[in-house]
C-alpha cells in the first residue's frame, strides 16, 4: 500500500538539520571569536590607558611641566620634548635594521638553499636561541665587550669615523667609552636578528618547487635561481619579518639604557656621545623617580611610541600590498 | 640547428634506489619523440637526465652516457647550467615567474645569458618568442601584466615562448598537456608541429592519442612492479608502435588491456 506521507526517504532526511552541531564545534567557533575580539579589545585598552594617563600632561601649560617636573627643560612645549626622543628612537631603529636585515637574510638564504640539510637545522636552532637571551645581557655583553676602554666599540668607531666622516651620520668625535648610539645600535641588531632570519628563512623555505625548477631549466646558477625566484617570493615576507625586527628595535629598553650616554638633541651623529635617547630607555630612566605629573608625561611619550610602532606596521603592511598582484599568492 | 641525441646504457638512481635501468636510445633531429608508460615507470624522470634536471634532487644520480651531437653532458668538463641553457624545458604544470611581466617572463632566460640588450631588441624577441608559442595576438596589448593572471593554456604557452626565447637546440617537455583543456591541447600540439622543424623535441605524455598524433617516433617504458626499475620496452616510428608494435606488453598498453 503506497499511502503518501509527509516523511521523504531516509537518505534525502539525513539532509535536513536536525543536529543541534554538537558542543564542539559550537565551543570552537566561539573561542576562537573570543580570542580574536580579545586582541582589539586588549589593544584599546592600551591606547585608552595611554590616552588618560597622559591627558594631564597633553593638556598642561609648558610652563607648569617645567615647574612641576625636575627634569623637564625650560622653555619647551610637550611636542618640543619628545621630538628629539622620538627621533633618537627611530634614528636607533632604523640603523639596528639597516645593520642586521642583509645579515639576516643572508643567513636565512644560507640555511635554505646553501647548506648542507644536517648543519642547516644546527645553524637554524643556534640562531632561534639568540632569541632566547634576556635583553639586560646583551646590555651587560654590550658594556663590556664594545663599549669599555679595552672594547671593539672604539676601535670600529674610530675607523668608520676615519673612513666614512664625511658622511653626516660618522661625521663627529666619537665617543670614548663608545657609548653612542651606534653601539646601542649594533646591540640591538644582534638581538633582532634571530627573529628577522627565522621568518625570512620559513618564507624562503615555502618558495614553490615548481619556480625554483623553473629558473634553473632556464640554466639559472643557485645565486640567479635565488634571485629569479626565491627572492621575489619571498619579499613581502622579507619586509613583514624586518617589520617585526623593527618593532622590537623600537620598544627596546634595557640595552639601550645599559649602552647609551643620552642626550635630547636632533643630531646625525650616531658616533658621539650624549646626542640622543629613545623614547623606551628614557621612561625606564626617568620613571622611578618622576612625580605624577613626571608619570604623566612619560606616558605621553610613550603614547608618542604607540602611535609610531603602530604606523610603522601600516606602512609595512601598505608596501607589501602595493605590488599584491605580482606576488606568489595568486 | 636541432641535435640528436643518442643515450647509452643509462641508469637513474634516487639515493640508492635505481629507478630506471639500462636506456639506451637515439633520438633523431627534427622530429618529435614521445615517451609513454604507466605512471612510476620513470618516462619523466628519464626526461629529466636529458637536461640534468635529475640531479637538482638531493641524492641522486646517473650513470651511463647521454650524448648530444657526440658530447657527453655527463663528461666531467660540461656545465649543467650551460647544458640547460642548451636544452629547453616545459614542466607539466605551467610555472611562469609570479612576480615578473609577461614580457620579463618571455626574457627571463635571455638575461641570464646576455645581460645587456637594446629596448628594442628585447622588444622584438618578445614578440618572435610569443609568436612563435602562437600567443602574441592574446597578449600584444597587456605585456606588462603579471604573467600568472593569464589562464592555464596561455600560462604554458607562455612557457613553452619562455623556454625558446633562448634559441635551444633541444626542447624536452613533460607532460605539457596534462593540465589544459582540449582547446589549449590543440593549440599546443599545433604548436609543436611548427617547432619540429627547428627543434628536437622530446614529450612525456599520458596521453596515447597524443603521442600517436604528434611524434614520429615513441619509447614504451614499463615497470615490473613497486620497488623495481623502469626499463625502456621499445622504441620504434610512431605508426609502427600503434598498429603493430614488436612486444605484446607494449601492445597491451596502447590498446588498453594493461594490467
Amino acid at each position: 500500500m503506497t499511502t503518501t506521507t509527509a516523511r521523504p526517504p531516509d537518505g534525502v532526511e539525513a539532509l535536513r538539520k536536525k543536529r543541534s552541531s554538537g558542543i564542539g564545534s559550537g565551543l570552537f567557533a566561539g573561542l576562537s571569536t573570543g580570542s580574536g575580539a580579545l586582541i582589539l579589545v586588549v589593544l584599546a585598552a592600551v591606547a585608552a590607558f595611554l590616552l588618560i594617563q597622559a591627558w594631564p600632561a597633553l593638556t598642561a601649560d609648558p610652563a607648569d611641566l617645567n615647574a612641576g617636573v625636575a627634569w623637564f627643560p625650560a622653555d619647551t612645549s610637550l611636542l618640543q620634548f619628545v621630538g628629539p626622543l622620538v627621533f633618537g628612537t627611530l634614528l636607533a631603529a632604523a640603523l639596528a635594521l639597516a645593520m642586521a636585515t642583509p645579515v639576516a637574510i643572508g643567513i636565512a638564504l644560507f640555511i635554505s638553499h646553501y647548506a648542507p640539510r644536517r648543519f642547516a637545522s644546527g645553524l637554524g636552532y643556534l640562531i632561534d636561541l639568540l632569541a632566547a637571551i634576556p635583553s639586560v645581557v646583551y646590555g651587560l655583553w654590550g658594556v663590556q665587550v664594545l663599549v669599555g676602554e679595552n672594547g671593539i666599540g672604539q676601535p670600529v668607531q674610530q675607523i668608520l669615523n676615519d673612513v666614512l666622516g664625511f658622511i653626516p651620520l660618522f661625521a663627529g668625535t666619537p665617543a670614548r667609552p663608545a657609548r653612542s648610539l651606534f653601539i646601542a645600535s649594533m646591540v640591538l641588531a644582534v638581538m633582532i636578528l634571530p627573529i628577522i632570519t627565522a621568518v625570512s628563512r620559513e618564507v624562503f623555505l615555502q618558495t614553490p618547487r615548481l619556480h625554483e625548477e623553473a629558473s634553473l631549466a632556464l640554466g639559472a646558477t643557485r645565486w640567479e635561481m635565488i634571485r629569479m625566484a626565491v627572492l621575489p617570493f619571498g619579499r613581502s615576507g622579507v619586509v613583514s619579518a624586518a617589520m617585526l625586527g623593527l618593532g622590537r628595535a623600537l620598544g627596546e629598553t634595557m640595552a639601550v639604557l645599559m649602552i647609551l650616554s643620552p642626550g635630547m638633541t636632533y643630531s646625525w651623529h650616531v658616533l658621539e656621545a650624549g646626542k640622543q635617547q629613545t623614547i623606551a630607555a628614557n621612561i625606564a630612566a626617568q620613571f622611578p623617580e618622576a612625580n605624577p605629573l613626571g608619570v604623566n608625561t612619560l606616558i605621553a611619550t610613550g603614547l608618542a611610541l604607540f602611535v609610531i610602532t603602530l604606523a610603522v606596521n601600516m606602512l609595512a603592511r601598505w608596501i607589501v600590498s602595493r605590488r599584491a598582484e605580482f606576488s606568489g599568492a595568486n | 640547428m636541432a641535435q640528436r641525441i643518442d643515450v647509452k646504457d643509462l641508469n637513474i638512481y634516487y639515493g640508492s634506489f635505481l629507478a630506471v635501468a639500462d636506456v639506451s636510445m637515439h633520438i633523431a633531429p627534427r622530429a618529435v619523440t614521445a615517451l609513454i608508460g604507466p605512471s612510476g615507470c620513470g618516462k619523466s624522470t628519464f626526461l629529466r637526465t636529458l637536461n640534468r634536471m635529475h640531479e637538482v634532487i638531493p641524492g641522486t644520480r646517473v650513470e651511463g652516457t647521454v650524448a648530444v651531437e657526440g658530447v657527453n653532458l655527463y663528461g666531467s668538463d660540461v656545465d649543467p647550467v650551460a647544458v640547460r641553457r642548451h636544452i629547453g624545458m616545459v614542466f607539466q604544470r605551467p610555472n611562469p615567474f609570479p612576480t615578473m611581466s609577461i614580457a620579463d617572463n618571455v626574457l627571463a632566460g635571455v638575461k641570464l645569458n646576455n645581460r645587456r640588450m637594446s629596448k628594442s631588441d628585447a622588444a622584438d624577441l618578445v614578440e618572435e618568442s610569443l609568436v612563435g608559442a602562437n600567443l602574441w595576438n592574446e597578449v600584444k596589448d597587456r605585456l606588462e601584466k603579471p604573467g600568472s593572471s593569464l589562464s592555464g593554456g596561455q600560462q604554458q604557452r607562455l612557457c613553452i615562448a619562455r623556454a625558446i626565447a633562448v634559441k635551444p637546440q633541444i626542447l624536452l617537455m613533460d607532460e605539457p598537456c596534462s593540465a589544459l583543456d582540449p582547446i589549449s591541447t590543440l593549440a599546443i600540439e599545433d604548436l609543436m608541429q611548427e617547432l619540429k622543424d627547428e627543434y628536437t623535441i622530446v614529450i612525456v605524455t599520458h596521453n596515447m592519442q597524443q603521442a600517436a598524433r604528434v611524434s614520429e617516433q615513441t619509447a614504451f617504458f614499463n615497470i615490473e612492479g613497486t620497488g623495481k626499475p623502469g626499463r625502456l620496452i621499445e622504441m620504434d616510428d610512431t605508426r609502427t608502435m600503434f598498429s603493430s608494435p614488436a612486444k605484446q606488453e607494449t601492445e597491451d598498453y596502447i590498446s588498453g588491456r594493461f594490467g
